[in-house]
């Protein structure tokens, strides 16, 4: 009996799994995002560009499931190609620990010259750093930061204090004489750490503008989603307010969607990250997004840059030394419409 | 779990066996104290909103917010409701949502407009259904597995389709949807949708044999089929319902966030089966109800705003949610238990 059935279901399985895969097909035409814009990547040129010693780089990322973490894959990618005397061992990226300790400890194996890790949980990948630099492989630690210091040669990656930081002061800035002006902040993934430390960047900020008042902060999930879901709600919690700031651009689509389908228009608004999406509306400047607060992908295409260095035993041309130095925090720049030209190429989707 | 539901096997909230008075009565009071006490607590909710913010919770704007935020994940429990009801679970439903969504907005499928958007949404979402249903159906999958297997790789498509950026919607006709002028005699089209899927949904599955089929199969699989009924080909129908409501959900998504995105729909699972268990559906199949669902959806989604309107936060909120989840079922089981 149960063989009889099965012969049976398999056939009629057979005749609807024809059916689907036929309008599977039809629909596979549709899956096509192909677009002339070039991948995000910066311009600026590398540190020295005369061919030395040849350097193989590992780089091990997490899985890119967002624009920015996209955008990193890009930059370390176009930068090592610009170098001939660079070749990139690249893993596939993954958000699980075990898997991400397992690629690098491939290219520990592989004898790679030195190492790029932006790992998916830093403080768990400290290990697996540790035996890198055990094995004399340099690591560049990028962003999501190494328990240890031992763990790494050098350290880059952005400032999310400073994020909010000079988010505070450039709403403090545009909003100053204003009496009571009012401030709202539409915040990210509130279970990570940065996104406290973006707030309390922001606040610190605020302090100095005693007419300043934050009246209002609820948590998105740096999802579009979110933006549109949160932001739509403190749109009808506050009827009145002077600025917002939103943590991240990616979110900041649906905050923008959500404004429109509110019909207001009466504050500035700054975003996060740089997304080129909210570059263009800068640039524009026709709706409410005035400016951006950088947290530049590009910083992956620097990482590139220090370790050839390292693999080279060079030092930072500019500097005095002659060695690179231990840890870059980089610069959260204010991009307005002043100065959007400049960082556009750098831009991610 | 099932031992507490009395004899006849068919519970929906209102339809029940002719022939058998008592139990026929004692069902439709039961049902009816079911209901009303959700009611109670979306009024004791009311209440709080009312006296905490009452300008800006007592609005027609927010009215129109609360509905229109209730939409998506309201139109996704319907499907959803009918798949618990059968006993089966689905697991993958946010999968699906942002799958279709993200499918339904590349450049490829935008190039062929509003039509080519919904039709490409639904598609997807009855695409991923009839797997789903082939696999449970005839593949003789457990509903948990099969769904998870789905819940994975629809992620994973979604990925790999947007290569983890946001697609933003360009066509004219979807977005306008989503306007203030869209709105007909005050009420938004997503908000139209979601009460057409949910009239239509309390109809199937409380006026006509496909619903009994459902009730049938879900509260005794085997003497549904000795009964006659095609459990295979019922539980088919049923996955494909859900991956049907998915569709319609992630088109009304993209009308509402203006994008499609491999996030989307981030969650749905949880939160479905959470709205249909506080409306009364069984997790253990046997008994559904439409409007308890709706009504669980709605209870969540003014949560949240109140919250949002007090400036509360996220930490609160999710542990407030979770004290409500169970005061609300605590009150139901009281409630229905007393009469």
């Amino acid at each position: 009996m149960p063989e009889l059935t099965n012969r049976f279901t398999s056939r009629r399985g057979l005749l609807f799994g024809t059916a689907a895969v036929s309008a599977g097909a039809l629909l596979a035409g549709c899956t096509s995002n192909e677009s002339d814009d070039e991948p995000a990547a910066n311009d600026q040129p590398a540190a020295e560009d005369k061919p030395g010693k040849e350097v193989t780089i590992g780089f091990a990322g997490p899985q890119a499931d967002h624009g920015w973490l996209n955008a990193i894959n890009d930059n370390a990618k176009s930068r090592a190609k610009k170098y001939s005397d660079v070749t990139l061992e690249i893993t596939e990226g993954s958000n699980d620990t075990a898997q991400q300790i397992g690629q690098i400890e491939t290219l520990i194996n592989k004898k790679v010259d030195v190492l790029v890790v932006l790992p998916a949980d830093g403080k768990a990948l400290t290990q697996v750093g540790l035996k890198a630099m055990r094995a004399g492989i340099p690591v560049v630690n990028l962003d999501r930061i190494f328990n240890t210091p031992q763990a790494y040669r050098c350290w880059i990656g952005g400032d999310n204090y400073g994020m909010g930081l000079n988010a505070g002061h450039y709403i403090g800035e545009k909003l100053k004489g204003k009496a009571n002006a009012r401030v709202i902040e539409l915040a990210g993934l509130d279970n990570l750490e940065l996104t406290k430390q973006r707030t309390q960047g922001f606040d610190d900020a605020l302090k100095n503008y005693p007419n300043i008042k934050k009246v209002a902060r609820q948590a998105a999930e740096f999802t579009v989603e979110s933006g549109q879901a949160k932001m739509a709600q403190l749109l009808q919690a506050q009827s009145k307010f002077d600025a917002l700031w939103n943590h991240d651009d990616d979110q900041g689509v649906g905050a923008l969607r959500a404004i429109e389908q509110a019909g207001r228009d009466d504050f500035l608004m700054v975003g996060g990250a740089g997304a080129l999406s909210a570059f263009q509306a800068i640039k524009q400047d026709n709706g409410v997004l005035k400016a951006t607060v950088l947290y530049p992908p590009t910083m992956a295409a620097s990482a590139i840059d220090l370790a050839r260095a390292l693999g080279q035993g060079k030092g930072v041309s500019g500097m005095a030394e002659f060695e690179i130095p231990a840890s870059l925090t980089l610069y959260s720049a204010v991009v307005d419409k002043d100065n959007v030209d400049t960082y556009m190429s750098t831009g991610f989707k | 779990m099932t031992q507490h539901v009395s004899p006849p096997r068919d519970g929906t909230d209102k339809t029940a066996p002719v022939g058998q008075p008592p139990s026929w009565r004692g069902m439709l009071v039961r049902a009816d104290v079911r209901t009303l006490s959700l009611l109670g607590v979306l009024a004791v909710l009311i209440l709080i909103g009312g006296i905490t913010k009452p300008d800006e919770f007592l609005d027609t704007r927010n009215l129109q917010l609360v509905l229109t935020q209730a939409s998506v994940i309201g139109v996704v429990t319907v499907g959803m409701t009918f798949v618990i009801t059968s006993g089966g679970i689905d697991l993958s439903v946010g999968a699906i949502v942002a799958l279709s969504s993200v499918w339904a907005t590349t450049v490829a499928t935008q190039e062929y407009g509003f039509g080519g958007i919904l039709f490409t949404a639904v598609l997807v979402g009855v695409g991923c259904g009839l797997v789903n249903g082939l696999l449970i159906a005839y593949g003789g999958m457990v509903p948990f597995i099969a769904t998870l297997a789905m819940l994975a790789s629809a992620r994973g498509l979604a990925l790999q389709i947007t290569d983890g950026k946001t697609q933003i919607v360009t066509v004219e006709g979807v977005l306008d949807l989503g306007e203030r002028d869209a709105y007909v005699l005050g009420i938004p089209p997503l908000v139209m949708v979601f009460a057409v899927v949910t009239i239509i949904g309390w109809l199937i599955l409380n006026r006509t044999t496909f619903g009994r089929r459902t009730v049938a199969v879900g509260g005794n699989a085997e003497a549904a089929r000795l009964a006659g009924i095609d459990v295979r080909r019922q539980r088919l129908y049923l996955y494909l319902l859900s991956g049907l409501c998915c569709g319609i959900a992630a088109f009304l998504l993209i009308i509402l966030s203006g994008s499609g995105q491999n996030t989307n729909g981030n969650l749905y699972e949880l939160d479905a089966i959470a709205a249909a268990i506080i409306g009364g559906t069984l997790l253990t199949g046997g008994r559904g109800t439409i409007t308890g669902s709706v009504l669980g959806v709605l209870i969540f989604t003014t949560i949240t705003n109140i919250f949002a309107l007090n400036n509360l936060q996220s930490d609160v909120q999710q542990i407030a949610k979770g004290a409500i989840i169970v005061a609300a079922v605590l009150v139901q089981r009281r409630t229905a238990s007393t009469t």
